[in-house]
């Protein structure tokens, strides 16, 4: 009997990728087999397949359920198989690694949370072991074990399995894969060795067996902490209401809240949330959920509309980078023009260059005219009107397209705004007749003269968390050094730059995009910035870090609320707690903490002094010059 | 959100893009409970409405208790109920094994209301679970001209972008619960309350786990009469759901050949 609360969670979807010919679907019958997740008869039913054609027992069988593969011996499509360990229950998604049956891959792979990518001990690493790997990673899954398959073959060598291990180690490092988690795993799935349980033929490896590695992979996280992002799917007048239809992608939404749609840029409250029956009807719906909603006045909204909070926006832009995969016949050329999908949204976008074509032979790229079938590029793509979207990095769902040509989806891509801006009314540049003017002391003389680069060191992290205290500590240190450093502080800049602005959503944006300037401002002159601002919105971060990715160094100084509450060096929190302060972080107002800080400090559990000295080797690393 | 609310939030996408998308829909009502749960998710996407007819393909041979209940909750529900009939077996492709033969009857009743309805769009309640074809499946997937399935070249399909433009002479058939699984189908039947035909509890120690026509389903060894039983059942048995489909164990590819001609 297993566990019922096994079954309040999802199962967890895999997909199993690699080289044609390398064991796949031989892997997932012998799992399924040795984990007593066969129905009845089944076995049996291959072993008189197998019979009938007059060869040996095939695994391979049980995935490739269509006759036209058990004769072709290659897997054609995609096929979903539930499975289950102690843990918890699985899906396991075939994917086929002839080299024509990408579209297949992609389709198999863009559902999973985690994948396995199986290599042949023997043949070792080939062209689709490298090509699966590289879209597993473009399609944002980051969890990978590797089954080093067909042991047997190489008789179990272990000097053998250490080298493909090194081999796809080397591969997926340079794809940015990180290696901490990803484990290696020996086995012969033909003969069940290392499946369920450790082989005595590889008595020198006692790392965890296929199935104990799957079960360290973890449940995919939620988009609950971005920002809202409600993409309308559709507008239903059944009756006397007027229902903006469609799921919440990212962030959460109650009754009352002033949405903001983009791109027509109007705002409207929200009245109510519809269901269908009593029992459903709830106040306020978060990420992931369907929603029906009605607005304080008939605002003419239609599909493809975004909306989100009046504070964090998606971007809005009429031009923008992919990187694309590829599946279209004919190849992706300059000048073309697709129809494009972002969400519920369809756009007219026209292909403006191809900035690069990548080799994912060994990850190089090479100036290219056009972008063929199976290929991946980066490419700028331009539409007539405002798109609403994220960067890929910033919002996954938001953040990702494919395009349509005739009747055929021919590729999928993921944004990303590095250089471009966002072209939102409002928060672009109102004055006009500007142009920049070039300094005539270059970038490194500065640097050179300074002994270390400029840079911004920004600290974010709940109010009581240690912002402060680590940033005049940390400038003191660096100042006796010969830094030239500076802290930009949250009560300082308030008395003066930002004197004019309160703690509502909107000057809380404005507070960090002033910050965000001067800071940049500071670091241009060659200065490192420290600045300690709770700057609990992540998208404002992430608009300073538009302003010079390269110099932006995000550090979240992460105290848990229970200990901030504790410390509340200015009382505020008690404050909070009795109402006297409203939009207070951390108890009234959300914190969104960083996806990937460059650095993150437990100040809950770390000295200040052991804070201070982590954040000293991370500047005289990152910022020192060698010469110093 | 558990496990069913994700299952339920996707099939209700679904349907929204498929109504959205396809002008001239229409959903495939089997009377079994995975398209009473699939219908109940309608109802809950379009607020209590549903915007599309709702087809019943009669093989004229169904069980009783099935006629009852399709006419008794068409008419509280307010359906738009399409009935289709079935041409005599004799007129079906003779190659085919006895209860395979059967059952292409259905297709053939199916393709003459899609030659007389047009429509461009259907519905249908099949899961990846029941059956290896099934597995295959694509959300949103395309029939060609004699809404043949050409399972070999099936369109991409990934991030919630279905295929959604298609020339004028194919139709699409919409899957909107292809992930559940037949245990998720009989939870959430649990969790909603949502009515089905009493021949899937237990009777003399047998009940039917899947309905299709009389003669060529049988039901399975039970004594699950409760849904509290039926679940506990399942989590436990290795039988097969469609083991009592007579069709889907006479020849290895029986089920593979229907679905290509347009089984459901």
């Amino acid at each position: 009997m297993t566990d019922p609360a096994v079954h309040t969670t999802p199962p967890l979807k895999i997909v199993i990728v690699g080289h044609v010919d390398h064991g796949k679907s031989t892997l997932i019958g012998r799992l399924f087999h040795d984990t007593g997740s066969l129905p009845d008869g089944k076995t049996e039913a291959i072993q008189a397949m197998c019979e009938r054609r007059g060869m040996p027992f095939e695994w391979a069988f049980l995935m490739d359920a269509l006759k036209a593969e058990r004769d072709q011996g290659i897997t054609i499509d995609v096929s979903h198989i539930q499975f289950k360990t102690a843990l918890r229950d699985y899906v396991m998604i075939d994917a086929p690694g002839h080299r024509e049956f990408i579209k297949n891959m992609v389709t198999g792979a863009a559902q999973a949370d985690a994948a396995v990518l199986v290599v042949d001990g023997m043949d070792g690493i080939q062209e689709q072991t490298r090509r699966h790997a590289y879209l597993l990673h473009l399609l944002g899954i980051q969890q990978v074990v590797v089954a080093v398959n067909k042991m047997d073959l190489v008789e179990f060598s272990e000097a053998r399995f250490l080298q493909v291990a090194d081999d796809v180690k080397a591969y997926l490092a340079d794809l940015g894969i990180d290696l901490q988690h990803t484990l290696i795993v020996p086995v012969s799935a033909r003969d069940g060795d290392g499946i369920v349980t450790l082989s005595d033929r590889m008595s020198w490896y006692d790392g965890a067996t296929l199935a104990e590695s799957l079960d360290t992979l973890q449940p995919p996280i939620t988009s609950e902490q971005l920002p809202l992002r409600f993409p309308i799917q559709d507008v239903y007048k059944f009756d006397e209401r007027r229902i903006l239809a469609g799921r919440l992608e990212s962030g959460h939404l109650k009754v009352g809240d002033t949405l903001l749609f983009s791109p027509s840029n109007k705002t409207a409250q929200v009245m109510s949330i519809e269901a269908w029956q009593a029992k459903d009807r709830i106040l306020g719906v978060r990420a992931g959920e369907p929603v029906g909603v009605t607005l304080d006045e008939q605002l003419f909204i239609e599909r493809g509309e975004v909306a989100s909070t009046v504070t964090n926006a998606p971007m809005l832009s009429n031009v923008f980078r992919g990187r694309i995969f590829w599946l279209g016949h004919k190849p992706l050329v300059p000048g073309n023009r697709y129809k494009m999908k972002l969400c519920t949204a369809e756009y007219m976008v026209e292909v403006e260059k191809i900035e690069r074509v990548i080799d994912v032979k060994d990850l190089g790229s090479a100036r290219g005219t056009q972008v063929e079938r199976n290929a991946v590029g980066e490419v700028v793509l331009r539409t007539r009107g405002l798109v609403p979207l994220d960067p890929f990095d910033v919002n996954m769902v938001t953040g990702r397209f494919v395009l349509v040509e005739d009747f055929d989806i021919v590729g999928g891509g993921l944004i990303n705004m590095d250089n471009y801006a966002d072209q939102r009314p409002g928060q672009t540049v109102k004055s006009t007749n500007i142009t920049r003017v070039e300094h005539r002391v270059p970038m490194e003389e500065r640097w050179k003269a300074n002994g270390h680069t400029g840079g911004i060191l920004w600290m974010t992290g709940l109010s009581g968390s240690g912002k402060s205290t680590l940033a005049f500590s940390l400038e003191q240190y660096l100042f006796r050094l010969g830094y030239q450093v500076y802290v930009l502080d949250g009560d300082n800049i308030r008395h003066g730059l930002c004197a004019d602005l309160g703690f509502s959503p909107e000057d809380r944006v404005e507070n960090i995009r002033r910050v965000g300037q001067a800071a940049a401002l500071f670091a241009r002159a060659g200065v490192l910035v420290l600045t300690a601002f709770i700057s609990p919105y992540r998208a404002d971060r992430d608009r300073v870090r538009a302003l010079g990715s390269d110099i932006f160094h995000e550090i979240h100084v992460d105290a848990n609320l229970e200990t901030c509450e504790e410390r509340d060096p200015k009382g505020l929190y008690a404050k909070a707690r009795k109402g006297e302060i409203a939009d207070f972080t951390g108890i009234s107002a959300p914190y969104e903490p960083p996806v990937a800080p460059e650095l993150h400090l437990n100040t809950t559990e770390q000295s200040v002094e052991d804070s201070v000295a982590i954040l000293a080797d991370y500047v005289s690393k990152k910022f020192a010059l060698t010469s110093r | 959100m558990d496990h069913l609310d994700v299952l339920e939030s996707r099939t209700i996408y679904i349907l929204r893009e498929a109504f959205n998308k396809i002008d001239n829909l229409a959903m495939l009502w089997s009377l079994g409970k995975d398209s009473n749960a699939m219908l109940w998710m309608a109802r809950k996407a379009f607020f209590g409405h549903v915007p599309f007819p709702l087809v019943h393909i009669d093989t004229e041979k169904k069980f009783p208790e099935m006629y009852a209940f399709r006419e008794h909750y068409a008419k509280e529900w307010n359906l738009d109920l399409r009935k289709g009939l079935c041409p005599p077996v004799e007129e079906m492709d003779p190659t085919l094994p006895p209860a395979a033969r059967s059952a292409a009857r259905k297709t053939a009743g199916l393709n003459t209301m899609l030659a007389k309805e047009k429509w461009s769009g259907l519905i249908a309640g099949i899961r990846r679970d029941e059956e290896g074809t099934r597995a295959k499946e694509r959300v949103f997937s395309p029939r060609g001209g004699q809404n043949k399935w050409d399972f070999r070249d099936q369109p991409p399909e990934f991030w919630d972008q279905f295929k959604t433009d298609f020339p004028p002479d194919t139709h699409l058939r919409v899957h909107p619960i292809l992930g559940w699984t037949e245990i998720d189908i009989w939870r959430y039947i649990q969790r909603e309350g949502i009515p089905i035909v009493d021949l899937y509890f237990s009777k003399n120690g047998k009940r039917y786990r899947s309905l299709g026509d009389q003669d060529i389903t049988f039901p399975v060894e039970s004594n699950a009469s409760t849904l509290e039983e039926i679940i506990e059942e399942l989590q436990e048995t290795k039988v097969a759901e469609r083991s009592g489909r007579a069709m889907d164990h006479e020849s290895e590819d029986a089920f593979e050949r229907l679905r290509a001609d347009g089984y459901m």
